[in-house]
């Protein structure tokens, strides 16, 4: 997917994650990780979103997460979100969806 | 033989034992009147006009060890604002021993990085004082005590007080205080007591000056030196709240009727028993459905022992609660109640829970509540340093009333954000399982293997009943498996328990790139 805009999905809220999505065109993926739990689990939000990305097919996009211990599944539908209104596609997959 | 000031002859000595002639009625006792004839003088007060001057008049020196106690809470102004005195005096290498520290305290990092400050010995430590320690910043390594293991490194001379500054909500020019008359009051002032009793020299800072004698009293007049008036000890906003609200969250009010559940169908729900519960939202609420069984099954406790909450308060008055015992205030209708009801009785942290000294409360306790930040496959639990390895909590009476009472019962969510709460190994010990009997979350109970008179008991009820092997792989098939913290080799905490050992070591904890 090509990202064309800014896209925003999430809250601040506990259990939840703010992510921002920013085209950055010819540049690869720029991931910028807060979290309250970055220490036990950094890695892994990164690899959830880095796996993510890839199921969407993004090659290019600044993305920010503002990380409030929310769980995989929940970073994973955030992000989705995000990425979708960042290419301002509306025709979501709902059958597909991971 | 010589004469003595009145004239009679007096033995210098009598079957070896030297004799010490009379040498008029105040040449040996300072304190006495001087003067008969004067009505006004000498002014019998301890008062002192600044905390500046009680510095001085107390014999502060670089090195010494000074305290403080923590009974108003978030609302103390105590602490911060002795400190910037001794501070601007240029006083150097002092050791705070404080019953403990919280958030706001966090203007001591000045006095530390400053050299005012070396070194700190509390319960607890939080917000920027606790990363400031965490991230390696002190000299010397915080030594974390139980309240009861402070009263008991107080009472032997392990922590030797040189000068307490203990705010007091209510006291008059001779040193009669109590904590709950006042615009500050703050109820039992518990932790305090035990500093007024083993200090060399005891300063109190009160802002409401009583007539003399100020009774009942807390602390005596005869322990007290010096005494300063102040425009405010505390702000009362944040000292107490009206009443502890019982939660309104589902899944503390789960965890609540687990825990009550577990209580009831146990061996010590019985007439007369006794109970302390922590004022966490779980803990409280199950005091509430606790309440309603005891109601229905005509069960009354003989006592109950705080960490007085109002909840605590209404049951007493409900006469289902019979005594209470009480260390630390918690919200208004409790101070109120200390200072009306006869059977609300203020104790020191030495009666509270000194392992030491010859009978402490919480070993005649039944049935306790508390909380945890982490607990493990061991049962071991912290409540000091989060799952991030940081300091953010405090020791308290946690590890005091497990190991005294009959049933010590660890209350909380199974998962917290991304957090579990059961690990493999916690990440400080506070608490060592064998102390710990059951953990109640609200995705199930486990009681500690080493209870089989507790396991074979229950055999016969039906309750949501885990492993804690089980309830580790439900936490982690939510939330994960967590990398493990990385810590320097440097210690920044060491974790004393109760009796004076160390119980284990806080390490400094690697700064994120």
């Amino acid at each position: 997917m090509k990202i064309v805009k800014t896209g925003m999905a999430g809250s601040l809220e506990s259990s939840d994650v703010l992510i921002t999505v920013d085209s950055n065109p010819g540049k690869g993926r720029n991931v910028n990780l807060n979290s309250i739990v970055k220490r036990q689990y950094g890695k892994q939000i990164l690899k959830v979103v880095d796996e993510t990305l890839e199921q969407l097919s993004v090659k290019d996009a600044k993305i920010r997460l503002e990380d409030k211990g929310a769980l995989d599944c929940t970073i994973r539908a955030r992000l989705e979100a995000a990425v979708y209104r960042a290419a301002g596609s509306e025709s979501y997959p709902w059958e597909n969806l991971t | 033989m010589s004469k003595n000031a009145i004239g009679r002859e007096i033995p210098e000595e009598l079957d070896g034992v030297k004799l010490t002639p009379f040498d008029g009625a105040v040449k040996h006792t300072p304190l006495v009147r001087q003067d008969k004839g004067n009505r006004q003088l000498p002014r019998l007060n301890k008062l002192v006009d600044t905390i500046e001057q009680a510095v001085i008049k107390s014999g502060l020196q670089d090195g010494m060890t000074i305290s403080f106690h923590h009974h108003f809470r978030s609302g103390d102004y105590i602490v911060n604002m002795v400190m910037d005195v001794i501070s601007r005096m240029g006083i150097k290498d002092l050791t705070i021993a404080a019953s403990s520290l919280m958030a706001h305290h966090d203007e001591l990092i000045g006095h530390i990085e400053n050299g005012t400050v070396t070194q700190l010995i509390t319960s607890g430590l939080r917000g920027k004082l606790a990363k400031f320690v965490s991230a390696g910043k002190m000299g010397k390594p915080v030594l974390f005590h139980s309240h009861g293991g402070r009263a008991r490194a107080i009472e032997v001379g392990q922590i030797k007080i040189d000068v307490a500054f203990l705010g007091v909500p209510s006291c008059d020019v001779y040193g009669n205080a109590n904590g709950y008359t006042g615009p500050s009051a703050c109820g039992s002032l518990g932790y305090a007591m035990v500093d007024a009793k083993h200090s060399e020299t005891v300063v109190l800072i009160t802002d409401f000056l009583a007539d003399y004698p100020n009774t009942p009293f807390s602390i005596d007049q005869d322990l007290v030196d010096i005494i300063v008036k102040v425009d405010a000890v505390g702000d009362p906003k944040k000292i107490s709240t009206g009443a502890t609200r019982i939660t309104q969250n589902p899944r503390d009010l789960l965890i609540a009727r687990n825990a009550a559940d577990f209580i009831v169908a146990s061996p010590y729900f019985e007439d007369g028993f006794s109970m302390q519960t922590g004022s966490g939202g779980a803990s409280l609420a199950t005091t509430r459905f606790l309440t309603e069984q005891m109601e229905k099954k005509n069960i009354t406790a003989s006592w109950a022992l705080g960490g007085i909450t109002s909840q605590m308060v209404k049951m007493h008055e409900a006469g289902l609660i019979k005594k209470m015992l009480d260390i630390q205030t918690f919200d208004q209708d409790s101070i109120e109640s200390i200072a009306k009801n006869r059977l609300h009785t203020e104790i020191d942290a030495s009666y509270y829970a000194n392992p030491l000294n010859k009978g402490c409360a919480v070993n005649k306790l039944n049935v306790v509540i508390l909380s945890a930040l982490e607990i493990d496959l061991n049962f071991n639990v912290n409540v000091l340093t989060g799952s991030d390895g940081v300091i953010m909590g405090a020791s308290g009476g946690h590890s005091d009333t497990a190991i005294g009472s009959g049933l010590s019962v660890i209350v909380a969510p199974l998962v917290r954000g991304r957090t579990s709460t059961v690990t493999e190994n916690v990440l400080t010990v506070i608490t060592p399982g064998e102390s710990v009997d059951v953990f109640v979350s609200d995705r199930g109970i486990a009681i500690n293997p080493r209870r089989k008179d507790l396991i074979e008991h229950f055999k016969k009820v039906h309750l949501p009943f885990s492993t804690m092997e089980e309830l580790l792989e439900k936490a982690e098939r939510l939330v994960g498996k967590p990398d493990s913290i990385e810590f320097t080799d440097r210690i920044v905490g060491l974790v004393e328990y109760r009796d004076g050992t160390i119980i284990d070591v806080v390490r400094q904890v690697k700064a994120l790139d």
